[in-house]
């Protein structure tokens, strides 16, 4: 079994709490993570804030002078002596996301190929192949961090960080995959972009991609990925769910 | 027409606020939310409303148009003029249309707040209309008010006829130091790295902002590397990255990082830290979590007594201030200008 074998409860101040169940980036540690989460949003003790899944912990927000850190302990203890974490509470969905590794879409494509010895044809085959598990989403709304990467594709992050990514930039890094949905500056690599809008705080849901789901890359030309763009800035979801 | 108020000058930094967005964590989505929450709520409950404009050491200038607007203020060494007319850092007055009602950075504090009685009439994004700029979200179209802005209001009404000065209780209990609790990533430092985060006198950086406040003094090493498997980022947070100086994570933080965490300032003492400007120094106090949950106690209790409002007394005049010299800074007399 990957991770701890028993959780680490930790503070993060007298108002959270970090549930640590490992301390690599692993889809058994993930999937407990999310158990738990989804065990303690469908039955919330009451000053229970609201929690935070992350790759391997997660932060449970609450206010002590309603729900004490003992409680708080309580409710935890009880679930996971229910018996163990291992699978999630709703089928994970499997998502299709159209992405253009065209130029001037995958503005860092030819570089990440170059440093990875391999064409860029190769680079978008292998890319393209594999499927993701969403593991999370942090630093920026709707910046969803996804594993999975083909090990052909593991580069380091750069040293120093390139100019903000365009809108819906899929990036690699680190080992890693994510899908950006706004600008920032990045040490990651700009390999393609998708039309699709992961956060659109106005679209009801605002996300709809869920931290356990999986996704695949579809390949798009530069001229699908504008109408695909167009489409979506009028609130269209273009991701497609596999299965219905 | 609606009262609405009108922003007549605005430096960078100034925003709207509510209590902040809640339940989009896990969506990266940054709560944002006051600063200074013991100051917000001061002003809020004082105007019985919900959101404030937080006001920067750039300082703002507002004028009422349309009907009369009360505003209560709490803007601890902010001076605050009304029609060049000195009052109190924390008060509540109406604004007459054509008046003019101007904020500007004191000899210490970083943020005030003027919360309108009534509530702005603005769509909220993802429940909340705290501005977060650096996503874009809420306040107006994802920024702040600026010079030019009109702000409409729904709901207004006048304030005290005459400016009265404002009494919370929470406001008045400060300590020396700022209390933290250690951890949650102690394993990342030898015990000798921890005692000298405690000791040391540490100076808050120009840059700082509404994301983190960083601090200079000694270099704090990490025991082997600096880099975690990021996790969830609690407001108070003090990351050590690989450059060794701590970062303290404030309202606008990301909601995941990737460096280890020393410790947490306690929530009863981040406001204390939020109003700290950058050169000035800050000291770090270890206590136990029981400690951290009585001062929070502590503050919950002076809250539920709401605030108070009174007649302003001489000693609270411009003119008794000034003779006593409590009013820091150069007397320039402008604030009419």
């Amino acid at each position: 079994m990957a991770g701890y074998a028993t959780p680490r409860f930790l503070d993060a101040g007298e108002a959270a709490l970090s549930i640590e169940f490992g301390d690599t980036v692993d889809p058994e540690i993930n999937t407990r993570v999310l158990a738990l989460d989804a065990a303690l949003r469908s039955a919330a003790p009451e000053g229970l804030i609201e929690t935070l899944p992350t790759y391997r912990a997660l932060l449970v927000c609450y206010e002590p002078l309603i729900l004490s850190r003992e409680k708080l302990l309580g409710v935890v203890e009880a679930r996971l002596a229910e018996g163990p974490l291992d699978r999630p509470a709703a089928a994970p969905a499997r998502w299709r996301l159209p992405c253009c590794y065209e130029a001037p879409c995958g503005e860092d494509l030819a570089e990440a190929a170059a440093r990875l010895g391999l064409t860029p044809a190769r680079f978008v085959e292998i890319h393209a192949g594999a499927e993701y598990r969403a593991y999370m989403y942090g630093f920026a709304p709707g910046w969803c961090y996804l594993g999975g990467l083909p090990r052909e594709l593991a580069l380091p992050r750069r040293a120093t960080p390139r100019a903000p990514t365009p809108h819906g930039a899929v990036l690699i890094g680190g080992g890693l995959a994510l899908v950006a949905s706004n600008p920032m500056p990045t040490g990651w690599y700009v390999v393609g972009r998708t039309p699709e809008r992961l956060f659109s705080p106005s679209r009801e849901p605002p996300l709809f991609i869920s931290p356990g789901d999986f996704l695949r890359f579809e390949p798009v030309d530069l001229e699908s990925f504008h109408a695909l763009e167009a489409r979506a800035a009028k609130g269209e979801r273009l991701a497609l769910r596999e299965g219905g | 027409m609606n009262a609405r108020l009108r922003i007549l000058s605005a430096g960078p930094g100034v925003t709207l606020q509510d209590e902040g967005r809640r339940g989009f964590l896990r969506y990266g989505v940054t709560p944002a939310g006051p600063m200074d929450a013991d100051a917000f709520l001061a002003a809020t409950r004082a105007a019985g409303a919900g959101a404030a404009i937080e006001v920067s050491l750039g300082g703002v200038e507002i004028a009422a148009e349309e009907a009369e607007v009360g505003v209560a203020i709490c803007a601890g060494n902010f001076e605050v003029r009304l029609d060049g007319r000195r009052l109190p850092g924390a008060c509540a007055l109406t604004l007459a249309p054509g008046a003019r009602l101007a904020l500007r950075a004191g000899p210490s504090g970083a943020w005030a707040y003027v919360a309108p009685f009534g509530r702005f009439d603005l769509s909220t994004v993802l429940g909340s209309l705290s501005t977060h700029t650096r996503s874009g979200l809420g306040g107006l179209k994802g920024c702040g008010p600026a010079a030019g802005d009109a702000l409409g209001l729904v709901g207004a009404r006048p304030g005290p006829k005459e400016p009265m000065a404002l009494h919370a209780p929470w406001l008045e209990v400060a300590s020396e130091k700022l209390r933290v609790l250690l951890g949650p990533q102690l394993d990342f430092f030898e015990r000798e790295t921890v005692a000298l985060f405690l000791s040391a006198r540490w100076r808050l950086s120009a840059r700082s902002d509404r994301m983190a406040y960083r601090l200079e003094g000694p270099k704090l090493a990490h025991r082997s590397g600096h880099d975690i498997v990021s996790d969830g980022l609690a407001m108070g947070a003090i990351q050590v990255p690989g450059d060794g100086a701590p970062l303290v994570l404030m309202a606008d933080r990301q909601p995941t990082g990737g460096y280890p965490k020393i410790a947490h300032v306690i929530g009863a003492d981040l406001p204390a830290l939020a109003q700290k400007r950058p050169g000035e120094e800050i000291c770090f106090t270890a206590v136990s979590l029981e400690e951290a949950v009585a001062a929070r106690r502590a503050k919950a209790r002076a809250l539920a007594e709401g605030v108070r409002l009174e007649a302003l007394t001489p000693e609270l005049t411009s003119e008794y201030l000034l003779g006593r010299n409590l009013v820091g800074g150069v007397v320039d007399g402008d604030g009419a200008r």
